[in-house]
């Protein structure tokens, strides 16, 4: 990681991280220039821009060089530069993914709900929040990922209160001030490692390259922890992590379903990532330091929103909930430090950013239907169903982490990487595989299994899945076997840079993981 | 230099640079013109003159600055008048923020006195006096002077506060507003008489060579002057626990009043307070800073909790008001500090960019109040979107920067201010700033989601926009985009904007 400095700076050919956040900020623009008659017109220009931005972030993930562990795609021009602020963007292998993950999951969030409600100002708001989130995962900037850390929330607020429902204006308020709460230490937090590195070295800046090296070179110990304390709040809130998760089974449950679906998708990575990019890139000996406690939380919140999701009688509460599991072995795997530990973190950011939005879409779709969501209203879908239940058992096996589909691989490395270098926790953390089962097996039998109660009710009468619907699922159900199956081509990219992070916190800190930890290129 | 010869005495007159008080004189004469043609052509003048005059008058006002500003660059800025007035950049970045508050107000308030029957010029001759009292306090280098500024703008403001003749609520806002005025100014005076006791001048930069040179300790006088000058201006921008006229005031007071006076006294009473105690009493920042720390501290926590539990928006606003004071006056607490050169131009950027989004917040609340200027609940808010979607995105831009989200100029400011006190190791009023934030992002957001989702009322009165106020609209809601999109320009003019 010692190049990227270098590599921030040079500016080559077309700025395509900075077209992911324009192309859909002014489609935004367009869409709400259009007139409210036609449609039509403003379904085809937020969908050709969603897909135009995936196509894009799709081009980047093959002209991606995976030799290189530094960012890629650079460009850096400044901004506010009489504050030491400036336009700097880029990936690496841990940002390429979810890069495009949201690239693939705008078009089906925008497409597959069918929101007839005043179309015009979803699918602005849809698309600034696009916007938002590609920008949070290309930020190299600290001020300009505090910009789109938080402004993001904007959008999402005026989705869930304005498209949701049951109780969504509550839920939509919770879910702003839970995370803008959580953030506001960060700022300080930020200003704060700002200004202690220039204090001591006359610079300000805010380009995360520049402060990689602050902690160790700058700032005390007891400085370095309050700060990843601070920072790490705010990602804690976001991803979320017991007992911060409060807010996340209203905001998902009251959420539209392209509110859930992005939400689940990307959204809460924005944490997981937030963790692995600035908590424990800039401030490593303090990320060590907290280790047990983030992966004690994390084991936690794996049992706990395990068991929670067995109690919920809403399908949709029972995912938000299944969430919560899923989030704890990711900021277990990251807090594991090990190589395995957290490229199965990123994967699974990854697998769930996929599984995870295709539950909710078909829960999504039920809903339309049946206008329930309650698994004992619901009874025999498969045989109504049979396309749509023949799809829920392949999304719900992979969210399982069944071998064979995405949800297996990342899990799988998890719990090899954390069992290496933090072993009773990666046992404990097994056992909500066996959870993950339970909930979601038995919500699966309760709601399609059986016969329904009469040959003509709403169940029996349930429609199946229209070519629309099924065109949706497909790219998904593709990334869910492809991934399960070879899920190569997204680790050995993943993996030079995660070493290339394990190597600056051992440069840090003089921590050396296990051998057989870092291992995790060889049992491919 | 000129000298008027009399047969016993010869009286000395100051040399007048014309120059560097052009923009007051602007204001003044405007003001004199319109009052003069306004009372002996009667009704005779055609409509749009008063609000033309006015615009025309601020325009001028701030396209006067440009010389002045081309001094300040090249490091000629300078006293004139007998050392009482002082042209800085500092001076400069007020006149421009007063004027484009009296342009607006302008905007905003024709609409308003054609729709309430009020005709009559004096209300923009109200405006242009109480503005060009805002810039001789901006620019004063002698207390006394500060003083006389501080008058002409408040007199002006208690007469505006009671102009809507017809409604009762209008003459009491005025009256609180006097006689709390009044109090207040008195205590300033005193402090005045204090320093000067304490120091043989009421010069600015005379007290800062005389502070400067000597080391003074338990000096009770000079203490004792500047808590009476803190508490004088501490009235003049609301903070607590100075604050309580402006609840009632801010409601009573017609509403674009409401909005020329948050921007104006506001912007004034800071540039006052900057300069007497950043400028004058700079040398003596570890006395006043703790009394600082905790009036930012009180003034934003209390604003923003007892804004939550208000029904009325106009109260809410001035409950909000008291909270943005709070996070300027961070930024005076920074410049305490011997580094704290950025908490001048963080309050600066500040004051600039509140008042595009306070005014912009009270074009809307002009607009919704209605016929009668009454329909403040947060009720009549409720469905605002259905009926007017432009007016509705463009209130939600204002209170989304009033809470600080960034892409707006209200997160630059917030940066700002935060960005000073954490450069100067406050962190702890820095971290109150950023929560704060999140109890003040409540009550917004409740005000947006009323208009998004509740249904409309019954009575739920006409909404009509009127040309001025349209522009006023736009002028607002580009300024607080871009102040928080591209706000390079005007970061930098804060930074140059220095005190001298």
């Amino acid at each position: 990681m010692m190049m990227s400095g270098t590599l921030a700076e040079a500016t080559s050919g077309t700025p395509i991280l900075t077209l992911l956040v324009a192309v859909p900020l002014l489609a935004a623009v367009v869409v709400l220039l259009l007139p409210r008659s036609r449609q039509e017109v403003v379904k085809l220009v937020a969908l050709l821009a969603s897909v135009g931005t995936g196509a894009l972030s799709v081009w980047m993930l093959l002209a991606f060089d995976k030799h290189e562990a530094g960012y890629q795609f650079s460009s850096m021009h400044p901004w506010i530069s009489s504050l030491g602020i400036s336009w700097n963007v880029g990936v690496d292998g841990i940002s390429l993914l979810l890069v495009v993950l949201t690239g693939v999951l705008f078009p089906v969030a925008i497409l597959g709900p069918d929101e007839n409600k005043d179309v015009k100002a979803y699918l602005a708001w849809l698309l600034v929040l696009e916007a938002g989130v590609m920008g949070v995962f290309i930020s190299l900037d600290l001020f300009l990922f505090f910009v789109f850390f938080e402004v993001v929330l904007v959008p999402m607020y005026f989705l869930i209160n304005g498209w949701g429902h049951g109780n969504n204006t509550y839920s939509a308020m919770k879910f702003f001030l839970y995370t803008m709460f959580g953030s506001s230490l960060m700022l300080v937090a930020s200003l704060a490692l700002v200004f202690l590195y220039r204090d001591k070295t006359g610079i300000t800046t805010f380009d995360i390259n520049v402060l990689q090296h602050a902690a160790q070179d700058v700032l005390t110990r007891t400085q370095g922890r309050w700060l990843f304390a601070a920072f790490a709040l705010a990602f804690a809130v976001k991803v979320p992590v017991f007992p911060l998760h409060t807010w996340l089974p209203d905001a998902h449950t009251d959420a539209p379903t392209a509110g859930s679906v992005i939400l689940a998708g990307v959204m809460l990575k924005m944490g997981t990532y937030g963790f692995i990019r600035f908590a424990i890139f800039l401030f490593p000996e303090a990320a060590r330091w907290f280790a047990p406690v983030l992966l004690t939380v994390g084991v936690i919140g794996i049992i706990y929103g395990a068991l929670a999701a067995i109690a919920q009688k809403d399908l949709k509460r029972l995912v938000a909930y299944s969430s919560v599991a899923h989030l704890g072995f990711i900021v277990m795997g990251i807090f594991a430090f090990s190589t395995q530990g957290l490229t199965g973190g990123v994967l699974q950011m990854i697998n769930h950013g996929v599984s995870t939005p295709a539950l909710f879409l078909l829960i999504g779709w039920i809903y339309e239907r049946r206008h329930t969501r309650e698994i004992s209203e619901l009874r025999g879908l498969q045989k109504s169903a049979p396309v749509m239940a023949g799809i829920f058992t392949i999304v719900m096996l992979s969210s399982i982490g069944v071998p064979g589909l995405n949800g297996f691989a990342g899990e799988f490395l998890i719990l090899i990487g954390t069992f290496v270098t933090r072993r009773w926790w990666a046992v404990v953390a097994a056992s909500g595989v066996i959870l993950a089962a339970i909930y979601l097996l038995w919500a699966y039998q309760r709601s399609f299994h059986g016969e329904p109660a009469a040959p003509d009710d709403a169940n029996a009468r349930m429609a199946d899945l229209t070519l629309r619907e099924r065109l949706v699922m497909a790219p998904l159900l593709l990334l869910i076997v492809g991934m399960g199956v070879y899920p190569k081509p997204a680790l050995e990219r993943i993996e030079p840079s995660v070493k290339a992070l394990l190597q600056h916190v051992s440069d840090s800190t003089g921590y050396t993981q296990p051998a057989v930890a870092a291992g995790a290129g060889d049992q491919k | 230099m000129m000298l008027v010869a009399q047969a016993e005495s010869t009286l000395v007159l100051p040399h007048v640079d014309w120059v560097s008080v052009a923009p007051a004189t602007i204001l003044i004469g405007a003001a004199f013109v319109l009052l003069v043609a306004g009372s002996l052509l009667r009704g005779r003048l055609p409509k749009p003159t008063n609000i033309t005059v006015t615009i025309a008058a601020a325009v001028a006002a701030m396209f006067s600055t440009i010389p002045l500003w081309e001094r300040v660059r090249e490091g000629r800025a300078a006293a004139t008048l007998a050392d009482a007035v002082q042209v800085d950049g500092f001076g400069v970045f007020f006149v421009i923020t007063i004027c484009s508050a009296l342009v607006l107000s302008a905007l905003i308030g024709e609409g308003f006195f054609v729709r309430e029957n009020l005709p009559g010029p004096e209300y923009n001759v109200l405006m242009l006096l109480s503005a060009s009292g805002g810039i001789i306090m901006a620019t004063a280098n002698d207390l006394i002077v500060l003083f006389l500024g501080l008058e002409i703008l408040s007199i002006a403001l208690y007469v505006l506060a009671g102009s809507n003749v017809r409604k009762v609520e209008s003459q009491e806002s005025a009256l609180k507003y006097f006689v709390l005025g009044a109090f207040s100014s008195a205590v300033l005076l005193y402090g005045i008489a204090l320093v000067y006791g304490a120091v043989g001048t009421t010069n600015l930069s005379g007290i800062s060579t005389y502070l400067g040179d000597r080391v003074i300790f338990g000096n009770s006088l000079l203490v004792g002057g500047m808590v009476l000058l803190l508490v004088g201006l501490g009235f003049k921008v609301a903070a607590v626990p100075f604050h309580m006229w402006t609840p009632d005031v801010y409601q009573g007071a017609p509403s674009p009043i409401t909005g020329f006076m948050a921007a104006t006294a506001k912007a004034a009473g800071f540039a006052a307070l900057l300069r007497v105690f950043v400028s004058a009493l700079g040398s003596r920042g570890t006395d006043w800073q703790p009394v600082v720390w905790v009036l930012a501290v009180i003034t934003m926590v209390v604003g923003a909790i007892l804004a939550v539990v208000q029904s009325d928006v106009k109260r809410m606003m001035a409950y909000s008001s008291i909270s943005h004071a709070g996070f300027i006056m961070i930024g005076l607490e920074a410049a305490s500090h011997r580094t704290g050169a950025s908490g001048v131009s963080g309050s600066l950027f500040y004051l600039l960019a509140y008042t595009f989004i306070v005014l912009g917040t009270f074009a809307v609340i002009t607009i919704v109040g209605g016929q009668g200027d009454s329909a403040h609940r947060l009720d009549d808010y409720n469905g605002l979107a259905r009926r007017k979607p432009a007016l509705a995105l463009a209130f939600t831009l204002f209170l989304l920067a009033q809470a600080g989200i960034p892409a707006t100029s209200g997160f630059i400011a917030k940066f700002g201010v935060i960005n000073a006190a954490v450069q100067v190791h406050s962190y702890a009023i820095a971290i109150v700033a950023m929560l704060t934030g999140v109890i003040t992002a409540s009550f917004y957001l409740r005000l947006i989601m009323r208009m998004y989702t509740a249904e409309p009322g019954e009575g739920a009165v006409a909404v009509r926009i009127p040309m001025g106020a349209t522009i006023a609209l736009v002028l607002c809601s580009a300024a607080t985009l871009v102040g928080g999109l591209l706000p390079q320009v005007v970061v930098e003019f804060a930074q140059k904007a220095t005190l001298r």
